[in-house]
């Protein structure tokens, strides 16, 4: 167990020193921070002053071993455009980000297992046809459409919700959160749905298929021969066979979800990473970016790492081998 | 509840499955009766109706089946017609189920303790303290060990014997009165089967369950079963007490299906054809074709240099269990110990043993699935090795083909017949043009009784017979000198067992293959093989002539394995 653990970790290392690499090398070729960096009037001296203050004349190799050294450390450098640690403007965006997604996924988890089982036992019932045929738009409308919708629905027509932003916001120490005030709620509500439709369909769809397989197998006709109720075969002998699968699935999409956010806090204008990500791409913000896609990274590395022990938790033939 | 009254009575019953295809009958005017303390055995071939019934007393016909006619009285009481919840009531309390496959009747993520006490808790009024040592009882009333210890278990940790020991458990924990096993040893090992029979019959006895056991096999019947119930395309077509029904059978069914199954005691020439089952649809004009002169017989009389087909020296492979870091701690399986033999020309060489034994994995050694780790592998005198692709390695893989044991899995879905039989021959460039491939293909699938037709079709509008066919077309394809045939007929009904037995040593002596037969299946080699290996944890245990090695048994485990052999002759018991 222990040697699992710790050749999953060795993996994840290698795996973020992969990415970080190939995100920074990509970086060299989105275009010269300095054009935006510097005004029309500037003189070439300048120019290259500034290459040479920010590193840019190295090789590539160079570069990325000095950003490499300073991310260890906790440093990701200045944002060329702000001039602030790029650490520092992560933490600030890094709470918003994190809740929008956290609300979004319970919201993905719960309808999506909650229908998809629903739609597992009940397969010719009215209203499994219903969520079967609703689910297709989930997954067919492109998430910036679904997001406007909702706006002109909530905010514009019926003036139930607001369209965008992040209000109600409380801080508690360093992290500020929406999750305390009416307001804060108010807020997310919309670009957290907007987000989870695409999981939520992908997690009905999975739970359904799993289901209706498993509800053939030989141990649901035995259970049945037991006479045990049918609440007991399908929450406690199906479910939890169905499980194992969808979570694996569920792991990358949680990472969906973050790389998704860019799009959904665009469209409501929500303050978190990856409205930071799309503004700093306009400016060719390299500290920036290579600090967010190191992050995001980060982030699928860990999730599918409690993922697979997840697994190894909820699947006794993993954990304890045959005997 | 009266003493003369039947446990269970069934009159008339009648059971049908609606299909596009218009309705099927699949139980027809069926009776029946199981007493107290009585094992009913219900006997037929696959399609004949018999798990139906198991599934139509507790009222799980598999969707879109239903009871039309009739009435189930169990314990005088009429089943049919019950309503959900009182069904569930019946179900476990009163009638248990044992399924054929203990592999997929557990649930895989639920300790044994915890499905165990969940089906008492159900079934009787106990505190889940009572359960849990009721459970214990259970657990050792079917003969596991250290039940206390082994109730945390999870059913991945359990051997397939041990499984189905835990399913009995399972089937008896709402203390039911009757028993239906629906194939409950046919996934395992004769040593296990025996086990478990005697297992059955002690709790029917002790605990004077009734018990319906629906089986193929003869041999099972004859062993465990009191009275028998022969069933042949939904009808019930003898009942009788077990010693008349396999020693003196009446209907004309029950004689050929007897006639069918192989004799353990004494070799034939031929197995008894059977004429009256016809499930197999063969298209019996198909005409044969003169191996002589025809383009599969051109290299039948190529010898090996030296005499042997096949041979095999000091053969290891080993796999890993368990993975780990350093060497000394992995966990490794001997699959194959120092195996040598070889087969002459023309001879046909058992291999046979309990599953685990290694038989399989000897088999796809020779024809390269695996890599040995040492020893080494002739064929018609050249040595061959794993993904060499030079001429002579060529030339002896394909001198080599196999026969898989699982005629569904074993055959592409996606291609026609013709292209899986035309598959080797292209392959190998064989043929001049496309033209006479496909004759060749034609008169194959005439050869081995299928009939040209059969070219245009898919796998699937194919039987389980049928299809064992077009793999032995497949294999006769490439012309090869030696067969390597993996438990060609285990999945197969007895009578169809008979039939492509039979098309096998027509083709041996026809074309002068060689053989090599691998079978846990006693009888079957007696009657195949010139030789036989007697294999244990994946080494050799004694190799003799098979008459030798039936009459007279050196090695110990031989001796073991042929004692529990199920044998027809040994009724006598039933008797006293």
């Amino acid at each position: 167990m222990l040697s699992y653990i710790f050749r999953r970790l060795a993996q994840s290392v290698l795996v973020m020193a992969a990415v970080s690499l190939i995100s920074f090398s990509l970086f060299n070729f989105v275009g010269d921070p300095v054009n935006n960096m510097v005004g029309q009037e500037a003189t070439r001296e300048d120019r290259v002053r500034i290459r040479q203050d920010l590193g840019l004349d190295d090789p590539i190799f160079t570069q990325y071993v000095r950003f490499m050294g300073n991310a260890l450390n906790g440093d990701f450098g200045l944002s060329y455009r702000i001039k602030r640690p790029v650490s520092t403007l992560i933490k600030e965006r890094l709470p918003a980000t994190l809740e929008l997604v956290f609300v979004s996924a319970v919201i993905a988890l719960v309808v999506g297992i909650a229908a998809g089982v629903y739609t597992g036992i009940r397969r010719n019932g009215w209203l499994s046809k219903t969520i079967l045929s609703t689910s297709l738009v989930g997954v067919s409308l492109p998430t910036f459409i679904i997001g406007i919708a909702l706006i002109y629905l909530f905010a514009v027509t019926l003036r139930w919700l607001p369209s965008s932003g992040r209000a109600g916001v409380v801080e508690l120490g360093w992290w500020k959160t929406s999750f305390l005030t009416v307001d804060g709620w108010r807020s997310i509500i919309l670009p957290a749905i907007t987000l989870s439709l695409f999981q939520l369909t992908m997690i009905l769809r999975l739970v359904r298929a799993e289901m209706l397989e498993v509800m053939q197998a030989d141990y649901i006709k035995f259970a049945r021969a037991r006479g045990l109720s049918e609440r007991a075969i399908n929450f406690v002998h199906a479910l939890k066979n169905t499980l194992v699968p969808v979570i694996t699935i569920i792991g990358l999409n949680i990472g969906g979800l973050i790389a998704f956010s860019v799009i959904t806090e665009t469209v409501f204008q929500w303050p978190g990473t990856g409205l930071m990500f799309i503004q700093a791409v306009d400016f060719a913000d390299v500290p920036i970016m290579a600090a967010y896609l190191c992050f995001v990274a980060l982030i699928f590395v860990i999730v599918n790492l409690i993922v697979d022990l997840l697994y190894v938790f909820i699947d006794p033939r993993i954990r304890l081998g045959g005997q | 509840m009266a003493t003369d009254q039947a446990l269970l009575e069934i009159h008339n019953l009648s059971v049908q499955f609606p299909t596009r295809r218009g309705v099927v009958e699949a139980a027809r005017a069926i009776n029946l009766q199981v007493q107290p303390g009585e094992v009913l055995g219900l006997v037929g071939e696959s399609g004949a109706g018999k798990s139906t019934i198991g599934n139509a007393i507790i009222d799980l016909l598999e969707h879109p089946g239903r009871v039309t006619e009739g009435s189930i009285l169990f314990q005088g009481e009429e089943l049919r017609g019950l309503d959900d919840d009182a069904m569930r009531k019946v179900r476990g309390d009163r009638i248990g189920m044992i399924f054929q496959d203990p592999q997929t009747s557990l649930n895989p993520l639920l300790r044994i303790g915890e499905q165990l006490i969940e089906t008492i808790r159900k079934s009787l009024p106990v505190s889940d303290k009572e359960a849990h040592s009721r459970a214990v009882d259970l657990l050792e009333a079917v003969g596991i060990d250290q039940a206390e210890v082994r109730l945390k278990s999870y059913p991945h940790q359990f051997s397939g014997g041990m499984r189905q020991r835990v399913v009995i458990a399972l089937a008896l924990a709402g203390e039911p009165d009757l028993i239906i096993a629906d194939e409950p040893t046919t996934a395992l090992d004769v040593s296990i089967q025996a086990q478990i029979l005697d297992l059955i019959r002690h709790l029917c006895k002790t605990r004077n369950l009734g018990v319906i056991i629906v089986t193929h096999d003869i041999g099972v019947i004859a062993n465990i079963a009191d009275r028998v119930a022969v069933m042949y395309r939904g009808e019930v077509v003898e009942t009788g007490p077990v010693a008349q029904i396999v020693g003196a059978p009446q209907h004309d069914y029950t004689i050929s299906l007897i006639a069918a199954v192989p004799p353990a005691d004494r070799k034939l020439e031929r197995f008894n054809s059977v004429d009256y089952i016809d499930g197999d649809n063969l298209d019996h004009s198909a005409r044969r074709i003169d191996v002589g002169t025809h383009w599969l017989g051109e290299q039948s009389h190529s010898k090996s240099p030296d005499g042997a087909a096949v041979s095999v020296e000091n053969l290891k492979l080993s796999f890993v269990l368990e993975r780990a870091l350093f060497k000394r701690n992995r966990k490794m399986l001997q699959a194959v110990d120092d195996v040598t033999f070889s087969i002459a020309d023309g001879e046909t060489f058992g291999l046979v043993g309990e599953s685990g034994s290694g038989k399989s994995t000897v088999a796809r050694l020779i024809v390269g699935l695996y890599k040995p780790q040492a020893g080494r592998i002739r064929v018609m005198g050249q040595e061959v090795e794993l993904h060499k692709q030079d001429e002579q390695s060529l030339l002896a893989r394909r001198a080599l083909q196999m026969i898989f044991q699982d005629p569904y899995s074993s055959l592409n879905g996606r291609l026609k017949v013709l292209d899986i039989v035309a598959e080797p021959i292209r392959f190998f460039k064989m043929a001049g043009s496309e033209k006479q491939v496909r004759s060749i293909v034609k008169d194959l699938l005439d050869h081995v009784g299928l009939g040209a037709a059969a070219a245009m079709r898919y796998p699937h509008e194919f039987s389980g017979g049928q299809r064992q066919r077009i793999s032995i077309a497949r294999a006769l394809a490439s012309r090869p000198r030696i067969l390597i045939c993996d438990e060609p007929t285990s999945a197969l009904d007895v009578s169809i067992q008979a039939q492509i037995l039979n098309l096998l040593k027509d083709l041996q002596q026809e074309l002068g293959l060689t053989m090599l037969f691998i079978s846990h299946d006693l009888p079957v080699i007696r009657q195949m093989c010139d030789r036989v290996a007697v294999m244990r944890n994946g080494a050799i245990c004694e190799i003799a002539q098979t008459e030798l090695l039936f009459n007279a048994p050196s090695h110990e485990y031989t001796r073991h394995l042929l004692d529990l052999m199920p044998r027809m002759d040994l009724l006598d018991r039933h008797y006293q």
